[in-house]
């Protein structure tokens, strides 16, 4: 694990806002990676877009259609994280679908060249992503991409929702970096998230990642207080829908609000 | 590595959300799979509701014209609902049932699996809200009229190609924010475990019923099964009872739409590779980045970019074959079994009748063909009438 992901946590409670690469374009995308890092994000998590993101709700969907029409590739994506390394320090995550990952082939790389999980991560190490989250990769299914994420030095992130004791200890025991945690449905879902973390908490010392946007305010602002890191999953995103290749002022402040607002709680 | 594998494919590759949910369905299914009072209940539904066993028909023109093997057809269309669907729709509402549940929620494509469980939903006295692409609720009117006059509700689904792919991944999306009294009724055999066995297991009852029906009639086992695949439902219950009868040749019938070398088809196993989708490790049609292909086929059950994950391993293993079969081909068949043999096949059957009169002339006289006739026509001839350049009003 690098020491990169070691120090999001280290300055207080940390956000990580989430942006949807090549949406509209990934020089849009270079550019707005800029303005966050410039505005203390403490993490920037990278979408890969996806043809059909089964976990995602419709603002998120509608980025990823957009950025693929926009001609978004694997190995552009790259080639953006690499060019942004040469600038600054920042963290970085990638979040995308396993079959992205599983399924990855590098361009001209010729069919001898194996692709699949193991190139795609080297080539992520190398360009120097610090972690990966790939949502629909439950505990159960971890190992194919934990290991060789574990001898590049990524951070395989688990998600963690209100379940038995018995299986959110099994993901603590395994997490790496941080446990991100995600709500189940019904209706008290607020209370789901604090029991959760209390659980995790109870279980080892690891950062605890709750994404708020689907909480209404006050619930959010205190699960916000009671997490260790606050990842916004549709904020930058909706900026990048309004505003296009102009957002990266848009996302500048709101990114420097949001962090703000979250020192404060 | 996790569980419901066959081979290196299957498993269960959903978000953490969902995984209580099919953790739950699992130790149900293993508790009420063995009980005797689920079993009977079952059973009696099959034989008095859907009108099972369904007849194994000697087609003795198709026989003659073709001047190859005895020729029978499972006649699934003979079903309640019109279709193979309800075998798998009442297992698993029924199980819903016994698990508490109160909702059921299904993806269609054709429609037929969407009506299955409008018709199991109003049967049990439970809620119920179909998912459906907006391009296939144009292509199949009458269906969606079917599901409401049941009491159902249909969402159009405008995400994506706005087809059966993306039906499934909304009810997957449903089903992660409404859990607790919902059951989700997968239509086929894919998706994560436990669903592509649940599915094949009470398909399954399609196999059983072939074999002791040859076996009265004709004393010995067939020299080939076929079925058209889409996900894979009537292929998997087709093939299950023979997988360790090794002279039975199980073929699967795959939806080539303008033919595998376009862009323009459904053909998974011939065009597709190894990728990860919709809870399965299995093949997939895809690009160089794992982007997700729009298929095409005429046929909107066909209509998948995958295949269910014990085909991809029946294929890897060489115990089935799979071929694919163009629209072309499968529209010829739709009017030539129609014609032969006074049966009017869904347009998705049709593809393995395609390749049943291909096959025919290189068998001996003396050998047994099975075809499995998933559903009735009835739904596709509005459709079928266009393609032959003829505009009829349902």
């Amino acid at each position: 694990m690098s020491n990169r992901i070691r120090s999001v946590f280290e300055n207080g409670k940390a956000f990580l806002p989430f942006i949807t690469c090549g949406d509209p374009s990934l020089e849009a995308t270079e550019e707005m990676v800029y303005a966050m890092a410039e505005a203390q994000a403490d993490l920037i998590v990278l979408g890969i877009p996806f043809s059909d993101p089964t976990a995602e709700g419709p603002v998120i969907q509608a980025a990823n259609a957009r950025a693929l029409t926009g001609g978004a590739t694997t190995d552009g994506i790259f080639a953006m994280v690499e060019r942004i390394r040469r600038h600054t320090v920042i963290p970085l995550a990638f979040m995308t679908y396993a079959n992205v990952v599983f399924s990855y082939r590098q361009k001209g790389a010729g069919e001898e060249q194996p692709g699949g999980i193991r190139a795609f991560i080297r080539r992520a190490a190398g360009a120097g992503v610090d972690a990966l989250i790939l949502p629909d990769v439950p505990f159960e299914e971890r190992e194919e991409f934990a290991l060789p994420c574990r001898e590049n030095g990524i951070a395989f992130i688990l998600q963690a929702a209100p379940a038995p004791g018995e299986r959110i200890s099994g993901i603590v025991q395994a997490a790496e970096g941080f446990v991100y945690c995600v709500p189940a449905p019904g209706v008290r879902r607020t209370e789901g998230m604090e029991v959760l973390v209390r659980q995790i908490r109870q279980e080892r010392e690891i950062p605890c990642v709750i994404d708020t946007g689907s909480f209404p305010r006050s619930e959010a602002d205190s699960l916000a207080r009671l997490a260790d890191g606050v990842m916004a999953g549709t904020g930058v995103v909706e900026l990048c829908q309004r505003y296009g290749k102009g957002s990266a002022s848009h996302v500048r402040d709101y990114v420097r609000r949001k962090k703000e607002a979250i020192g404060i709680l | 590595m996790s569980k419901g594998r066959f081979g290196i494919h299957g498993g269960q590759y959903i978000p953490e959300t969902l995984m209580n949910a099919v953790l739950e369905l699992e130790e149900a299914y293993n508790h009420y799979k063995e009980e005797e009072g689920f079993n009977r209940e079952l059973t009696e539904l099959f034989r008095e509701y859907t009108g099972r066993p369904s007849r194994l028909y000697y087609a003795a023109h198709m026989t003659r014209d073709l001047k190859g093997p005895k020729i029978y057809l499972k006649r699934e269309d003979l079903n309640h609902t019109g279709s193979h669907k309800i075998n798998n729709v009442l297992g698993q509402a029924l199980l819903a049932k016994k698990m508490g549940k109160t909702r059921v929620i299904a993806e269609t494509g054709a429609g037929q699996h969407g009506v299955a469980t409008a018709t199991a939903a109003a049967l049990m006295g439970m809620e119920c809200e179909i998912f459906m692409g907006e391009e296939d609720i144009k292509r199949q009117a009458l269906n969606v009229y079917r599901m409401r006059l049941l009491g159902a509700k249909v969402h159009g689904v405008t995400s994506g190609t706005a087809t059966l792919k993306d039906a499934v991944s909304e009810t997957m999306r449903e089903w992660s924010n409404r859990i607790s009294d919902t059951h989700y009724v997968l239509g086929s055999v894919m998706g994560p475990h436990p669903f592509p066995t649940i599915v094949r297991d009470f398909q399954s009852v399609i196999s059983r019923e072939i074999k002791e029906q040859i076996l009265e009639k004709e004393g010995r086992l067939p020299d080939a099964v076929l079925a058209c695949v889409g996900g894979g439902s009537n292929a998997m219950g087709t093939f299950y009872h023979f997988i360790e009868d090794p002279g039975v040749r199980l073929i699967g019938c795959e939806a080539a739409g303008r033919g595998i070398d376009t862009a323009e088809t459904a053909a998974t196993i011939s065009t597709g590779r190894l990728g990860i989708f919709h809870g399965m490790k299995s093949y997939f049609c895809q690009d160089d980045d794992g982007q997700i292909a729009p298929v095409y086929s005429i046929s909107a059950g066909l209509d998948y970019p995958g295949v269910g994950p014990e085909h991809a391993w029946l294929y890897d293993t060489g115990r089935a074959e799979y071929v694919p079969v163009t629209d072309e081909e499968a529209v010829d068949a739709f009017e030539y079994l129609s014609r032969t043999e006074g049966i009017i096949p869904a347009i998705e059957s049709a593809h393995a009748v395609a390749y049943a009169r291909k096959l025919a002339p290189s068998m001996g006289r003396e050998q047994i063909l099975v075809i499995t006739i998933s559903g009735r026509g009835d739904k596709d001839c509005a459709a079928i009438a266009r393609y032959r350049g003829e505009d009829i009003y349902e």
